[in-house]
């Protein structure tokens, strides 16, 4: 078996906000190609990780690689263009408000390359078709649209400049069953048509079960003792589900335990 | 037995000083290396024309109608308050010289440039304050385009640009409105007001007057879009982003008022204008 290269990693990642310490001492590898799932509870630092990935934060000690390189360092010019390999779906699709839908879908195309209008428009329709909305939604402002129209707008804007890493921040969040389920479907289709990395942020265990064959679990970093890792665990989505730790069995569960009486008593 | 609580120790009036010497020295830092990373990307790369051309428009164009009702009533008011000053020293036809100079000079940039920072720059802050906190900001970074060239760079140039106009537009309504009043309602000879306004005022106060307002332009999008970047979560933290734009950017354009007119005042003499009428 062919041993696929790391696309990004992870080396004893630290973050910090203030006095506030997010992320202590994470390690972890994705290989090209690989659809892994980051899970665990509000707060510890899912979102974080997302955006370490990409450039839009630091660590504060330790560092990230992309394609064995550290993130920290590069240029401005660099980290524009390595984040162009990245499609970020955000957790509130975070369209912009002033443009229509077809022009936030178009927006990286004008920002980055010379494309003729006309094939800007014909790629914009195709994205916007891929996500299951009509043609009629182009000319509307993200204001007009529902919770599940923008999420699919803004999985089609990312999706315009073909990238080759998908990171979705909790896509499922806030929208009702069925669009969930249509969302976890275009994200398994989206993987199906391209040779993609796919990392999925979230806490919705039917879209872990469904769309990825990995499974990371993070803990919140101020539950954990001094020597204890914040990964909890690393594996196949069946193995999570059965897990012998209690607190990824708990929280793949959706069991509260002990922990609303620990939370009163904090 | 009674020892001073941690609580009673932080309230101690050394310890508000000093935080707020330190907040102030923060925000200035803060401004300051953000006006420089926005000068890199004004001068180092193409502005966005179709953003320039909305922002134009949104702050220039939109801002005519309260510029100009402003303009017209400061003009009214200053007529209102020196007519009865100058009458008891049968000085009235100066009424002219007195409002026309005082509008020109400070009133027109002064209170066009504050009533633009309520109007755009709590507008601009409560705006980029929406995008940061709705991660707008961090997808236009993930679309390849710089936030401060994309957002920052085009409001400020709008604000260099409009608010000079702003202002000579608001000087032109103080200048109609005080001459209306001064004459048709006061009854002033209309051929000696405008004689004793050209005799007071050369184009040196005109320009003063418009490049104070290049300034307050400046300075009102850097403080305005500094606060939007600098907003913190939630409706609470839009809004004081809001109020603070308005706050630094007034106590801002009162101090730049202050430095540029002792500058003017000191180059004034230099120009040989001293007795050089419009004519």
């Amino acid at each position: 078996m062919v041993d696929t290269p790391a696309i990004i990693e992870f080396r004893g990642v630290h973050r910090r906000f203030g006095g506030q310490h997010v992320l202590r001492d994470v390690s972890f590898t994705i290989k090209r190609g690989e659809s892994v799932a980051i899970i665990g509870e509000s707060g510890c630092g899912k979102s974080v990780t997302l955006k370490l990935m990409i450039g839009l934060l630091n660590p504060s000690e330790g560092a990230v690689l992309l394609d064995n390189r550290p993130m920290e360092g590069r240029s401005e010019k660099e980290l524009t263009s390595d984040r162009l390999r990245f499609g970020y779906v955000f957790q509130q699709a975070a369209l912009f408000d002033s443009l229509t839908v077809a022009d936030n879908v178009a927006f990286g195309l004008r920002q980055n390359t010379r494309m003729p209008e006309s094939q800007i428009a014909d790629i914009v329709r195709e994205r916007l078709r891929e996500v299951g909305l009509p043609e009629s939604a182009s000319a509307k402002k993200p204001a007009e649209l529902s919770g599940g129209m923008r999420k699919r707008v803004g999985l089609a804007r990312a999706l315009a400049l073909a990238p080759e890493i998908m990171l979705y921040d909790e896509p499922t969040t806030g929208l009702d069953p069925i669009m969930s389920d249509v969302i976890n479907e275009l994200i398994l289709r989206v993987r199906e048509r391209r040779p993609i990395t796919n990392i999925v942020v979230t806490h919705d265990m039917v879209t872990v079960g469904r769309t990825v064959d990995r499974v990371i679990m993070l803990y919140p970093q101020p539950r954990l003792g001094a020597d204890e890792p914040q990964i909890i665990f690393d594996g196949t989505p069946a193995e999570a589900f059965t897990a012998a730790d209690p607190r990824v069995y708990q929280f793949v569960h959706g069991q509260a335990g002990e922990r609303l009486l620990e939370m009163a008593t904090r | 037995m009674s020892t001073a609580s941690p609580a009673t120790e932080r309230t101690t009036i050394v310890h508000v000083i000093g935080g707020l010497c330190l907040t102030v020295i923060r925000d200035a830092g803060e401004l300051t290396l953000f006006a420089l990373d926005m000068l890199v990307w004004l001068l180092t790369r193409r502005w966005r024309r179709s953003v320039l051309i909305t922002c134009l428009y949104q702050i220039g164009v939109e801002s005519i109608p309260v510029v100009l009702t402003t303009g017209a009533f400061i003009g009214m008011v200053m007529a209102v308050q020196s007519y009865d000053q100058l009458r008891y020293m049968h000085l009235e036809t100066n009424l002219g010289a007195v409002i026309n100079i005082s509008l020109v000079k400070e009133l027109g940039p002064v209170l066009a440039a504050t009533m633009l920072a309520g109007r755009v720059g709590c507008a601009m802050a409560a705006e980029l304050g929406t995008m940061k906190i709705t991660e707008q900001i961090d997808a236009l970074r993930v679309l390849g385009a710089n936030p401060m060239h994309y957002l920052v760079v085009p409001r400020f140039v709008a604000c260099v640009i409009m608010v000079p106009v702003l202002t000579l537009l608001a000087d032109a309504a103080g200048v109609v409105g005080g001459w209306f009043f001064s004459t048709q309602v006061c009854g002033v000879d209309s051929h000696h007001y405008w004689t004793h306004t050209e005799e007071f005022i050369n184009w040196f106060d005109v320009a003063g007057g418009i490049v104070k307002a290049t300034f307050f332009g400046g300075a009102m999008a850097l403080v305005s879009c500094q606060r939007g970047f600098a907003c913190r979560a939630g409706a609470e933290g839009v809004g004081q982003a809001a109020t603070q734009a308005f706050v630094y950017g007034f106590v801002a354009i009162l101090a730049l008022d202050f430095f540029l007119g002792i500058l003017l005042n000191a180059i004034y003499p230099l120009m040989g204008l001293m007795s050089t009428g419009l004519n």
